[in-house]
């Protein structure tokens, strides 16, 4: 690591200065472990992102009829909120009773290129409870629906809980914690307490105490998730802002007059942020494993929508006649966690300077 | 020593209203009272009104937030926690019942993970950075990021329902009452496997870790290297010198890996009919029990507290070093 320092100093003639993202990122680079968690979230990224394209009981583009059309194109774009009011789907594939596969006929010079998953999540496609076959590649569930495609839509669901919850955390906690770290006095004492009381309380009790009480839906998961959540956030950026509001730069800008929600907003927390970032990586692994166990109990996720956690639970529901459910889905939360540590372990690895030192 | 306890035990009474006001408020903040709830089904309006009325007079719902809180309170220094509001039970009698099969699983995993974590650890110290404890640390890495109610549904699926091998529901078999003394113990001992297995596996990767971790700063100390000096036998520096310093900070993570298995025991409780503090929360909540789940609110986060702080009074008692005046 030292030399590398030093070649890009030597080579380049003036040094150059590089951001501090940068340096992480490099130093991440470095980490194979971490790159292959990195990827494997990517990846889940994608399959979320792209999901009305890859498991679809519509088309992605086909002729029916003498006309064009593209909806499973549509349902990609409306996945961006707002959307849904330029571009609609073409009639007749706006209708819901609209069945193309029955409708399809080659004769007429009907043809089609279907999503790679020929169902869509809610689509009663088989015979109820299937194994897994040509067809269905991981059998059906109760109702008849693929388990394929249900596992690719779950996806959409643990990721977006994972991200939205963390992100309404990081927001609480770190306001929270920097009222705390840099206002100091009666403030402090109040939000430290507070912080200490909650994390007497294990977690999923009181995400499970306040979500009985709300219609289950996805929305109020990651809220519910999100509210209990912030405070080890908020501990971490409270120890951070203490410890930086100490250091010579701070003290320079304060005494070249900068004031304090400016410092703290310009000066103080970007350099927090690096171990926050590290907690949050973590915390989204926690967010998608709670999500998909709220689920699982009947909290979450609402049938008919899909999610890995009520596919697990059709599975345990019909445990001896249909434990082909179990599997896929356990291999889709453990490949989850696992990434999400693998990311968050190498960015502790790469951001704290004292592992640094150790190495050197 | 003394005015460190004190200062703790101020500081830990704060934390015990906190703890109480936030097992007590959660319940208000929602809209709704289970008065409501268990009336909800009468279709006659007016009969309907009177029952609601009598049962917020009985349960006390009628009266100001605050003054629940005190009543509340007040029955709780008692150490009375009321009764039930879905079987009149009482929560203490409840609690009672549901404490043994969840606390013998957490103390029995956490035997299981000392056993199994502890020569791990100190082999790995040992052979830093060898074959061995590398594998082991990127198998035991796995394991730990396996989800431990993702672990349940395998078992129950390959072990319990596949092959057959092992009960998976509740405590014990049907007609349990007529077997020996001797089948009981096996029977209930079949039982206990998976599910321990389950709250066990993912603490090895951070127990041998830590263990590890600790072994390793502790053999770069002077007093090792005296014991080295003076001509003792490896085995004698590592476990006598070594090994027994290194548990100190062990203590701590007791203390830190207690409401995970609290909080975690809801699902797998729930997965494998259990019929422990976890299971009996997740039916509370479901039947809007709100003594219970006040009660379990509480009794959890005191637990957490407790331990924590006896945990930092026998670091000190343990290491010496440790000092507590400020």
């Amino acid at each position: 690591m030292a030399t590398e320092a030093t070649t890009n100093t030597t080579t380049g003639g003036a040094p150059v200065a590089r951001s501090y993202w940068h340096i992480t990122w490099r130093r991440f680079r470095g980490h194979r472990l971490g790159m292959v968690g990195l990827c494997v979230v990517a990846v889940l990224f994608l399959v979320a992102f792209l999901s009305p394209i890859l498991a679809n009981e519509q088309p992605i583009l086909c002729r029916f009829d003498g006309g064009f059309y593209y909806p499973a194109v549509v349902d990609l774009v409306h996945q961006v909120p707002g959307t849904s009011l330029i571009i609609q789907k073409q009639r007749p594939y706006r209708l819901a009773t609209f069945d193309f596969k029955r409708e399809f006929d080659p004769e007429r010079g009907d043809w089609a290129l279907w999503t790679p998953v020929r169902y869509g999540p809610r689509e009663i496609a088989a015979e109820p409870l299937a194994g897994p076959s040509s067809r269905h590649w991981l059998g059906t569930d109760q109702s008849g629906r693929d388990v394929l495609s249900r596992m690719v839509h779950g996806t959409v669901v643990s990721m977006k809980v994972g991200f939205l919850s963390m992100g309404i955390a990081v927001i609480l906690g770190l306001v929270f914690g920097c009222i705390a770290g840099y206002a100091g006095g009666i403030a402090d004492l109040v939000i430290s307490r507070f912080i200490e009381v909650v994390q007497c309380f294990p977690a999923f009790f009181l995400i499970l105490a306040v979500l009985a009480w709300f219609p289950p839906s996805i929305e109020n998961v990651m809220i519910v998730i999100g509210l209990t959540r912030w405070v080890g956030i908020a501990r971490f950026a409270r120890g951070e802002i203490l410890r930086i509001r100490e250091t010579d730069y701070a003290l320079a800008a304060r005494s070249l007059g900068v004031r304090p929600a400016q410092l703290v907003l310009r000066h103080l927390l970007p350099n927090a942020l690096a171990p926050v970032l590290v907690s949050v990586t973590f915390g989204i692994a926690v967010s998608i494993l709670i999500e998909a166990g709220l689920s699982w109990l009947g909290f979450g996720v609402q049938p008919p929508d899909a999610s890995w956690g009520t596919i697990l639970r059709s599975g345990y529901e019909n445990l001896f006649t249909a434990g082909h459910m179990i599997p896929p889905a356990c291999v889709a939360i453990f490949l989850a966690v696992l990434s999400f540590n693998l990311v968050g372990d190498t960015l502790r690895d790469v951001i704290d300077p004292r592992l640094q030192a150790e190495r050197a | 020593m003394l005015s460190y306890i004190l200062r703790r035990l101020v500081t830990g009474l704060v934390t015990l209203f906190g703890i109480s006001v936030i097992s007590f408020f959660i319940i208000q903040l929602v809209p709704g009272d289970p008065a409501q709830i268990q009336t909800s089904q009468i279709a006659d309006a007016a009969v309907s009104e009177r029952v609601y009325q009598q049962l917020r007079e009985l349960y006390g719902l009628d009266k100001p937030i605050p003054v629940q809180y005190a009543n509340w309170v007040g029955k709780l220094v008692v150490g009375d926690f009321g009764s039930s509001f879905h079987d009149g039970r009482r929560v203490s009698a409840k609690i009672g019942e549901a404490l043994w099969p969840t606390l013998s699983v957490a103390l029995l995993s956490f035997m299981l993970t000392l056993i199994i974590s502890t020569p791990i650890g100190i082999y790995s110290a040992l052979r830093q950075g060898g074959g061995f404890d590398r594998s082991v640390s990127t198998g035991l890495y796995m394991l730990y990021s396996v989800p431990n109610y993702v672990a349940g549904m395998l078992l129950i699926l390959y072990l319990g329902v596949k092959w057959d091998l092992l009960p998976f529901r509740g405590m014990r078999s049907d007609g349990y009452d007529e077997m020996t003394t001797l089948g009981q113990m096996w029977d209930l001992a079949q039982h206990y496997v998976l599910i321990t297995f389950c709250f066990t596996f993912g603490n090895l990767a951070y127990y041998s870790r830590f263990i590890r971790q600790n072994l390793l700063e502790v053999v770069r100390q002077d007093y090792i290297r005296t014991a080295r000096a003076k001509g003792l036998g490896e085995r004698s520096v590592v476990l006598k010198h070594a090994f027994t310093n290194s548990l100190i900070p062990l203590i701590s993570l007791i203390g830190l890996t207690l409401p995970f298995v609290l909080g975690g025991s809801v699902i797998l409780e729930y997965m494998f009919n259990w019929p422990g503090l976890g299971r009996l929360y997740f039916e509370s909540v479901l039947q809007r029990d709100y003594p219970t789940i006040m009660a379990l609110n509480f009794i959890t986060a005191l637990l957490v507290l407790g331990i924590t702080f006896i945990a930092d009074l026998t670091y000190g008692l343990v290491d010496p070093r440790i000092s507590y005046e400020k």
